[in-house]
């Protein structure tokens, strides 16, 4: 992969819309939500051992846990019959119990009949609604909109309005594998898997897709997103379906896998953020979510079952790393991760992304100023992990040709093992998480912030992380000098772990060292209220905000580098 | 020749890579139920066990077919049994690779470490080894093959007591359930309980640490002292198994179990076992040079002595035993001087990590 970013003009590689899997999904919409539906109900019952009593108990749970979701955590996205619902499964469930006259087959199939009902109304909540029109409307307005305000900024004068100088892949730099994406793309199915740090993201990576010239992608996002209007709009357009994190029972979860596997094996290309929410820390995940990565398994798994063997039914997972100097939620984001100690599960959403307002004031200020953004696009890989090459084929490290098929194969016959499917999502997600630090590009606010965290981590060797937080800013300065000389030392390191191919780096971090730190600190958190960095008049490099620092430095995390400073 | 072993039988058959002791005993159990192929990479072993079906000198059953031919053995046998010493391991892999598939098992029988070095360094020129500079058996096969359906089988075999069929058991590990089974359904017999784990490398550590208090309990052996020490060894060097073998990677639950402490108790009375014969001709004051010479199979304790010492520089762990025998070993320390040094050492609290 190159350093140098693509400008492009990539064609449409379907350049009919009606032969985009999405829309060919959504011609189909009642009789792919009737296959979801029959699938997950099948499924549910698979997993209570088709045992009546299991199935009445998990469906209780699941009547006590909305229930109590309903009273404690209520949405302005849920529907106004919500309550009207789960009271009617309360008095079903407690009919059949006191029922005496029915068989053991009735009632059976009475339980059955009511998880059907929940299983179908999860379905059509999760399930997108792409709209072509709006897909079109929402692309004209990312585009044209904003490639305006970047004119307007950027090139003086009168007519700047209407200056095409400049468009948004000069903001928004694509690198990395763009036509191997789009080669297989057109001929299997693509299952992204970016880093997740910012609600931008769906939007960035939205636009990304649409420019390299690819169908859209349906991807799950987060229902509270479609608590903010402006989000609702551009999600259902881009063909999200919608993942509720409040409801963890058992019932919603394998019917919302079930909904990602069919509709990868109806080919449709998917997008999962595979960190499951935002990196709170500001690291590249580590340990990535898999139950939806599962259900990538498992559709390539029953591609093979329906004898599909060839490219069209091959799933190729392409690990994606977005790149900022500056992210919107940091100062949020971090004060969660300090806080919670991963549990997330009644987390009120209260950030800057909380209104459209702040959303759009945020986008002008992003558009008319500086700090670029890069996207990068890793190698594709089959879902064991093995790279493929350009025909899509599966190669083992030393160049030669495997089938994905015999993975699922034992003593001969293709076989259906979920023990052996979890091991193999376990072994994808360290995969993906191996390629994000390869693909991850190192940029000059990075660099900046991780030396001066480093350095006052061993100017205050004693402290814990946590006292270490605590130091008050105004006791803290780094002569610049010897700042420099450190900076320098790290960059050299990430110069070698590239030569090695262990990382990126943007191209403006090949200029002399002074440079780069200027460029660092200038873009380091650039619209935050308190800098993480900033040099002042005695040539000092100081912190206005040391959670910042903090997690601008965790962008570095993994690569050993803070061993430069023992 | 080739197209008689691959109509050998209609089912797939079982394949055995390596017939040292070990190799020969497991062969022989799995030609009790299944059609057995062996790799051997000598024509003369072949031979012999074709023609006059003993491998230098060992008995085999009838049945068992041999080959020199890795592709005919991965396209016969659907599961494969690696039964090779670790200084050989990477090199047969190699060799198998261009012929192994992702539907292929492999399980294991190697009881040793094998070095991953970044190229230029070597073990003359490091000064400490980290964890991912060690590699168990099942992740060699992953970093050389693409096979990851692994398994490893461990606990007290003696090779000599398998081969007269006394009663025994034996640890199957995978991560993978199907693993498990295929070696429970290919191993198990009426004398041979097979007993699954899903922490391999837990196991495969128990495997490889245990020979380290095996040449231990030789050196006191060939000192003349008794079960009292043994005792106090066997003990001691099960903590130190422990720490050591959480620090790279094992549960603790493992251990404890037959490939844990059921192997350790056999190898360290065991005057078969070919760790505690070393530990106790160095007890009877020959050296180590001498006494490697004249065995004819690796001790695998040796290497892993050498490989846990320099592990031990990259960690903040304490392993008294492996680094006095370090000492024994390949600083010409005296035997008793470093027993002493370790009945001085301030061991005080008895177990610590239950």
């Amino acid at each position: 992969m190159t350093d140098d970013y693509i400008k492009h003009q990539y064609a449409p590689i379907l350049p009919k819309k009606d032969e985009w899997p999405v829309v060919k999904l959504s011609k189909n919409r009642k009789e792919f939500l009737n296959k979801v539906t029959e699938a997950s109900v099948a499924r549910i019952l698979r997993h209570t051992g088709n045992q009546v009593h299991l199935l009445k108990e998990e469906l209780e749970t699941v009547l006590y846990r909305e229930r109590l979701r309903l009273k404690q955590n209520p949405w302005l996205v849920d529907p106004d019959n919500e309550p009207a619902f789960w009271a009617k499964v309360k008095s079903s469930l407690l009919g059949i119990g006191v029922e005496n006259t029915l068989t053991d087959a009735e009632r059976k199939a009475a339980y059955i009949a009511i998880l059907e009902s929940i299983v179908r109304r999860y379905v059509e909540e999760i399930a997108g609604n792409f709209k072509h029109s709006h897909y079109k409307a929402t692309r004209r307005i990312v585009t044209y909109g904003f490639s305006r305000l970047l004119n307007t900024a950027r090139v003086k004068g009168f007519k700047s309005f209407f200056s095409t100088q400049y468009t948004l892949q000069d903001k928004i730099q694509i690198i990395g594998e763009t036509d191997q994406i789009r080669e297989l793309a057109s001929k299997g199915t693509i299952v992204m898997v970016p880093t997740h740090f910012s609600n931008l993201d769906s939007i960035l990576i939205g636009w990304t897709i649409s420019t390299l010239g690819l169908p859209p992608f349906i991807y799950g996002a987060g229902l509270n997103l479609f608590n903010i209007q402006i989000f609702a709009y551009f999600m259902n357009a881009l063909g999200a379906y919608k993942v509720d994190r409040r409801k963890k029972n058992m019932v919603y979860l394998e019917t919302l896998k079930t909904y990602s596997s069919e509709a990868i094996q109806f080919g449709c290309h998917s997008l999962f953020f595979p960190g499951g929410t935002r990196s709170r820390s500001g690291n590249l995940e580590s340990r990535l979510k898999l139950g939806l990565l599962s259900s990538a398994m498992e559709a390539q798994r029953v591609n093979y079952q329906n004898g599909i063997t060839d490219i069209g039914g091959k799933i190729f997972v392409v690990p994606v790393t977005i790149n900022y100097h500056f992210v919107l939620e940091a100062p949020s984001l971090i004060h969660d991760h300090l806080n919670l100690t991963g549990q997330e599960r009644y987390y009120k959403e209260s950030d800057e992304f909380s209104n459209s307002y702040k959303i759009s004031k945020f986008l002008v200020k992003f558009f008319t100023k500086g700090s670029d953004i890069s996207v990068s696009i890793g190698k594709a890989m089959d879902i064991m992990g093995n790279y493929v090459d350009a025909e899509g084929n599966s190669r083992d490290r030393a160049g030669r040709i495997i089938d994905c098929r015999d993975y699922f194969m034992s003593n001969g016959q293709l076989t259906v093992d979920t023990q052996r499917e979890e091991e193999y999502t376990k072994a994808l997600g360290s995969r993906i998480v191996e390629e994000f630090h390869k693909i991850n590009r190192v940029f000059s606010s990075h660099l900046v912030a991780f030396t001066a965290f480093n350095m006052i981590k061993k100017a205050n060797k004693k402290l814990d992380l946590f006292s270490l937080l605590k130091v008050p800013e105004e006791d803290i300065s780094i002569p610049y000098d010897q700042f420099r000389a450190k900076c320098l030392r790290v960059l050299n390191r990430i110069k070698e772990l590239k030569a090695e191919e262990k990382l990126h780096m943007a191209p403006h971090l090949n200029v002399d060292i002074d440079q780069i730190i200027a460029h660092g600190l200038e873009n380091v958190g650039m619209y935050h209220a308190k800098r993480p960095l900033i040099k002042n008049q005695n040539n000092e490099i100081v912190t206005e905000d040391m959670n910042l620092l903090y997690y601008y430095h965790n962008r570095l995390d993994g690569y050993e580098l803070e061993k430069l400073f023992r | 020749m080739a197209m008689s072993l691959r109509n050998y039988s209609d089912k797939k058959s079982v394949g055995v890579i390596g017939i040292g002791s070990f190799g020969a005993a497991i062969a022989n159990l799995l030609a009790e139920k299944s059609s057995v192929i062996v790799y051997a990479r000598d024509q003369e072993v072949v031979d012999e066990i074709n023609e006059r079906h003993t491998a230098k000198g060992r008995a085999l059953t009838p049945t068992i077919r041999a080959t020199t031919d890795p592709q005919l053995l991965c396209e016969s046998c659907d599961t494969l049994f690696p039964m090779i010493s670790s200084s050989g391991f990477k090199e047969v892999m190699g060799l198998f690779a261009p012929f192994l598939h992702p539907y292929h098992y492999l399980i294991h029988g190697t009881k040793g470490l094998v070095l991953n070095l970044p190229p230029g360094k070597t073990l003359d020129n490091v000064t400490k080894l980290r964890r991912e500079n060690l590699c168990t058996m099942s992740e060699v096969i992953q970093n050389e093959t693409v096979v990851v359906r692994v398994g490893c089988l461990a606990g007290p075999n003696l090779a000599k007591e398998l081969a007269q069929k006394q009663p025994a058991a034996t640890v199957v590990a995978s991560r993978f359930n199907e693993v498990i089974h295929e070696g429970q359904r290919l191993l198990r017999g009426d004398n041979f309980q097979v007993y699954g784990n899903s922490d391999i490398i837990g196991v495969e550590l128990s495997g490889v640490l245990k020979n380290i208090i095996a040449i231990a309990a030789g050196a006191l052996s060939g000192m003349g002292l008794g079960e009292n020490a043994r005792g106090l060894l066997v003990s001691r060097g099960m903590v130190e198994l422990i720490y050591l073998g959480k620090a790279m990677g094992g549960s603790t639950k493992s251990f404890i179990g037959l490939a844990g402490i059921g192997d350790m108790v056999t190898t360290c009375n065991s005057t078969l076992s070919r760790n505690f014969t070393v530990g106790y001709r160095l007890a009877q004051g020959e050296t180590l040079d001498a006494i490697v010479s004249d065995m004819d199979e690796v001790a695998e304790g040796i290497n892993t002595v050498r490989l846990i010492r320099l592990f031990l520089e990259s960690t903040d762990l304490r392993a008294p035993i492996t680094e006095n025998l370090h000492k024994v070993l390949f600083q010409s320390f005296k035997v008793e001087t470093a027993l002493q040094y370790l009945m001085k050492y301030p061991f005080n609290v008895d177990i610590d990590f239950l």
